[in-house]
């Protein structure tokens, strides 16, 4: 198999321009005899569902909660990038590019990167003029505010809830569709299969997580925007339905994996408190605007904060990166915390935690200025750890946040199987190995509203589709593997809870495929996972039964399928032989422990296909030519 | 603050589906840590049962930040418990005694049938904003946002009412069971920006005809929603609500 990004030629700023005009179009008048699935209401597949129903297609929408505006874009808080150069400072569509791609350590596609750039600008007009609340100065115009990785100020936000807003015009403008009659709801359904008629995607399988029935759903296209799999860690940030089910299941049937081992994890999150918890909360990255990240200098000190002067304190970014000081970016804090952590520095109860300081920024601008500032993080903080970080130090930790992998697609957003397009979070994207804060939901929108419109109307023009019905055999037979996968699970009938499986799985991923990764614990990695798996098969017990409302049988068939996946991103973490992004690998770093780079080797995309559970996957190489942005060593001393 | 445990004794709602008859039943939480969220107690809950082959307790919830607004309960009578300005998901168990008895139960309303236990069907917030809960502007031809100035306090009175999480702790709480709250919120935030001026009336007429429709109740300005609103929304949004509705009619706008 040979990957073909389709990029268009041309010099790269006129590149999608030419795309949109090479594209086929369908007429309006036929439109309406085209059926789009969409499975995933997040800020990508409820944009997508609104863009498309406008058009004039008919679009079948899934989502697995009981609403479409509960999808985990809603809990992004910082902000939106775009290059709308409103401070003057000297931002640009190129600039934003440019940040972009070596924010991502060299490690995506320039071209979509610098699409990403250009419709950055449309997506703050297109939210505006839905409704989205964005914060105002007192001339009515729209405020910035500046984000790591970037040293103009280009981000857009409303208060800390940027995600919920702009979540809520993407869903106001899909359920405008919805009124217009070009798009179906179906909530509270989970897609089990891809289906395939002559190896193009032609429909899913789902499950009506109310009923219990297995549902089949024929399309001439489908979109997937089903987010991350950062639950695959068990403890993340991500909302606890997350999952990588619809990923893998069209990875199954052919679409290449890509990437799996970019995982984000955020430095910022607060602490693990005991074995019950179920998910990490994230205090938005904006606090290291004041606050003082420190550790005692003596391992294993146990006095209280304020009982440890200052001169037995580290604050040991400050001394590490005396220009950036605390505000190096996300890969590089959540490293030095872990290894401040192990070396015996950590504090609290657990000893995995780091203090994030404000007595001295309130000393400086007084505690007005910081409730003012950070006033709703401070309440959430004291709500969830009952500590006052106004008089005690914050207790902070790293936390898996996002992934970079995700299904591969070319410039046109279609993965491998034809027809099968894959948006936002869930395809492996345009942030590399890294991703720059703000830039997430730039994406979702982006390729809901602006590009996959244009992409999947050209391949229904140009694809030549069989007449497909439900009662195929393909169906049938998608829907009994699905069946089967069901009744094999709660078949099962053993001792431990999937609960209990998952929380051993995620430990496995965090101790050994988190956040700094070497060979030796990479394998024991394999090792483990791949006997966990054999004992979920043996030992799970799922109660009730499948033809009705089952939570239990819903989240057991997701972690079966993270028993699979992890191995898959654990074996791309191992054969990635350099350290780049949010991939650490202890054996390549410089002399001063910073990432190190294998360009020579490893500048390509890894594209995983997939030959069996067990059965090691074939590598395809997607190579990455830089012909803007020259490839060099981040520093951030 | 160090933890401790606690014990403590639910009364929780268990009804197998939607048209079947439930009850509440009575079990016991042991061992719980106060650091706990109050989901994570049920999800300890649960281990129990699944262990002990029982069925677990079904409740809804996504984020557990208290930004989705998946979850909610009545807890002791208290849409989302006794904390303000708070969800669910970020009750802690430290607001409980050793010993306590809570009863939980899913949130009652006609137009939120239950359909388990905890979890209800709230579908019915979905069609009223289907109704006209949107700004009618197609994707591709927007002006510069930079060309619409709003003042600021427009925008952030707005953004007070778009911070609506749709939980439906408001219904829950109401004796009518209305959604006047939810509502006005969405209406509110759309009125308040130019953007949304040309659809003002039409808007207003048509989600609260929805709303009707839908089988929730009237409001008789008692402000319980307001009081257990995890996104402190006040009742204002109601009387503006009320403003646009009457503002449409005399206009001689109808749907």
């Amino acid at each position: 198999m040979t990957l073909d990004s389709k990029v268009p030629g041309g010099p790269i700023a006129d590149r999608w321009e030419r795309r949109k005009f090479e594209n086929k179009l369908v007429n309006p008048a036929n439109r309406r005899k085209y059926e789009v699935i969409i499975v995933g209401t997040g800020l990508a597949g409820s944009s997508a569902a609104a863009a498309l129903g406008e058009q004039g297609y008919r679009v079948k929408l899934f989502c697995i909660l009981d609403s479409a505006r509960r999808a985990h874009s809603i809990a992004a808080q910082g902000g939106i990038n775009a290059a709308k150069n409103y401070r003057n400072d000297g931002d640009s569509v190129y600039r934003l590019f440019y940040d972009t791609v070596k924010g991502g350590d060299y490690r995506s596609r320039e071209a979509n990167v610098y699409r990403l750039a250009q419709l950055s600008v449309n997506i703050i007009d297109q939210c505006v003029a839905t409704g989205v609340p964005f914060a105002r100065e007192y001339g009515g115009l729209l405020d910035n505010r500046s984000f790591g990785g970037a040293q103009v100020s280009r981000t857009f936000y409303a208060r800390g809830q940027t995600g919920q807003q702009l979540l809520l015009g993407a869903y106001q403008s899909m359920l405008r569709q919805v009124d217009a009659g070009n798009v179906t709801l179906f909530p509270r359904r989970e897609m089990l299969d891809l289906v395939l008629v002559n190896g193009q995607a032609r429909g899913i399988i789902t499950r009506n997580l109310i009923t219990g029935e297995l549902e089949r759903h024929e399309g001439q296209a489908v979109l997937l925007c089903t987010g991350g799999y950062g639950t695959l860690y068990y403890l993340s940030t991500n909302a606890v339905n997350s999952n990588v089910t619809a990923a893998w299941r069209a990875h199954k049937r052919g679409a290449l994996f890509a990437n799996p081992c970019f995982t984000q994890i955020h430095p910022t999150c607060i602490p693990v408190s005991g074995d019950h918890q179920s998910k990490l909360t994230l205090m938005s990255e904006s606090l290291r605007n004041d606050g003082r990240v420190w550790v005692p200098k003596t391992p294993g000190d146990k006095r209280p904060p304020d009982q440890i002067p200052e001169s037995e304190r580290d604050y040991y970014l400050e001394r590490r990166y005396p220009s950036f000081g605390n505000l190096v970016p996300r890969d590089v804090a959540s490293r030095a915390a872990k290894q401040q952590s192990d070396e015996g520095h950590g504090v609290g109860d657990t000893g995995l935690a780091v203090y994030l300081d404000f007595r001295d920024a309130i000393q400086r601008l007084g505690i007005d200025v910081i409730k003012a500032r950070y006033g709703n993080l401070f309440e959430m903080y004291e709500r969830i750890t009952a500590d006052d970080p106004y008089k005690v130090p914050m207790r902070i930790y790293p936390a898996i946040h996002y992934a970079m992998g995700g299904l591969w697609v070319d410039y046109n957003l279609e993965s491998t199987i034809p027809g099968l397009f894959v948006l936002g979070e869930a395809n492996f994207s345009d942030h590399g190995a890294n991703r720059l804060g703000a830039s997430a939901l730039m994406q979702g929108l982006a390729d809901g509203y602006f590009i996959a419109p244009y992409t999947v109307a050209n391949y229904l023009a140009s694809a030549s589709l069989a007449k497909a019905t439900t009662d195929d055999d393909a169906f049938k037979e998608a829907a009994s593997t699905a069946q089967g996968r069901l009744d094999k699970v709660l078949g099962v009938r053993g001792k431990r809870t999937v609960r209990q499986f998952h929380r051993e799985l995620g430990r496995i991923m965090w101790d050994h495929v988190g956040m700094a990764r070497n060979e030796a614990g990479l394998k024991k990695a394999l090792q483990s996972i791949r006997a966990l798996r054999d004992e979920f098969w043996q030992d799970v017990t799922v109660p009730g039964e499948k033809n009705n409302l089952n939570p239990m049988l819903d989240y057991a068939g997701r972690v079966a399928d993270y028993m699979e996946f992890g191995e898959l991103l654990t074996l791309d973490a191992l054969h990635r032989n350099e350290s780049c992004g949010g991939h650490f690998r202890e054996e390549f770093q410089t002399p001063d422990g910073e990432a190190l780079r294998d360009d020579a080797n490893y500048s390509y995309v890894a594209a995983w296909e997939f030959t069996g559970v067990g059965s090691p996957p074939v590598l395809h190489e997607e190579p990455l030519v830089f012909d803007e942005v020259h490839p060099s060593q981040r520093s951030y001393k | 603050m160090s933890a401790k445990t606690i014990t403590v004794s639910l009364k929780v709602w268990r009804q197998p589906a939607k048209d079947q008859p439930g009850r509440l039943v009575d079990y016991v939480a042991r061992d719980i840590s106060t650091d706990m969220s109050f989901l994570e107690m049920l999800d300890v809950v649960n281990e129990g049962l699944i262990r002990k082959g029982e069925d677990p307790i079904a409740f809804d919830s996504d984020c557990r930040e208290g930004i989705c607004g998946a979850c909610g309960c009545m807890i002791n009578g208290v849409a989302h418990g006794p904390d303000p300005g708070t969800t669910t998901c970020q009750l802690h168990m430290r607001r409980f005694n050793n010993g306590e008895t809570i009863v939980i139960e899913p949130w009652r309303a006609k137009a939120f049938p239950v359909l388990k236990d905890l979890m209800v069907d709230r579908s019915a917030f979905d069609r009223i904003v289907a109704a006209g809960g949107y700004i009618s502007v197609s994707i591709g031809g927007a002006q510069d946002a930079n060309g619409i100035p709003v003042p600021k306090a427009d925008s952030d009175h707005a953004m007070d009412s778009a911070a609506c999480i749709g939980c439906g702790a408001c219904v829950a709480a109401c004796k009518n069971a209305a959604a006047h709250l939810f509502t006005s919120a969405k209406i509110t935030h759309l009125a308040l920006l130019p953007q949304g001026g040309p659809e003002r009336e039409r808007r207003a007429v048509r989600m609260v005809e929805q709303m009707e429709a839908e089988g929730f109740g009237n409001c008789s300005n008692e402000g319980e929603c307001e009081a257990v609103c995890p996104k402190l929304i006040p009742i204002s949004n109601i009387a503006k609500m009320v403003r646009e509705y009457t503002r449409a009619v005399w206009k001689g706008v109808g749907v």
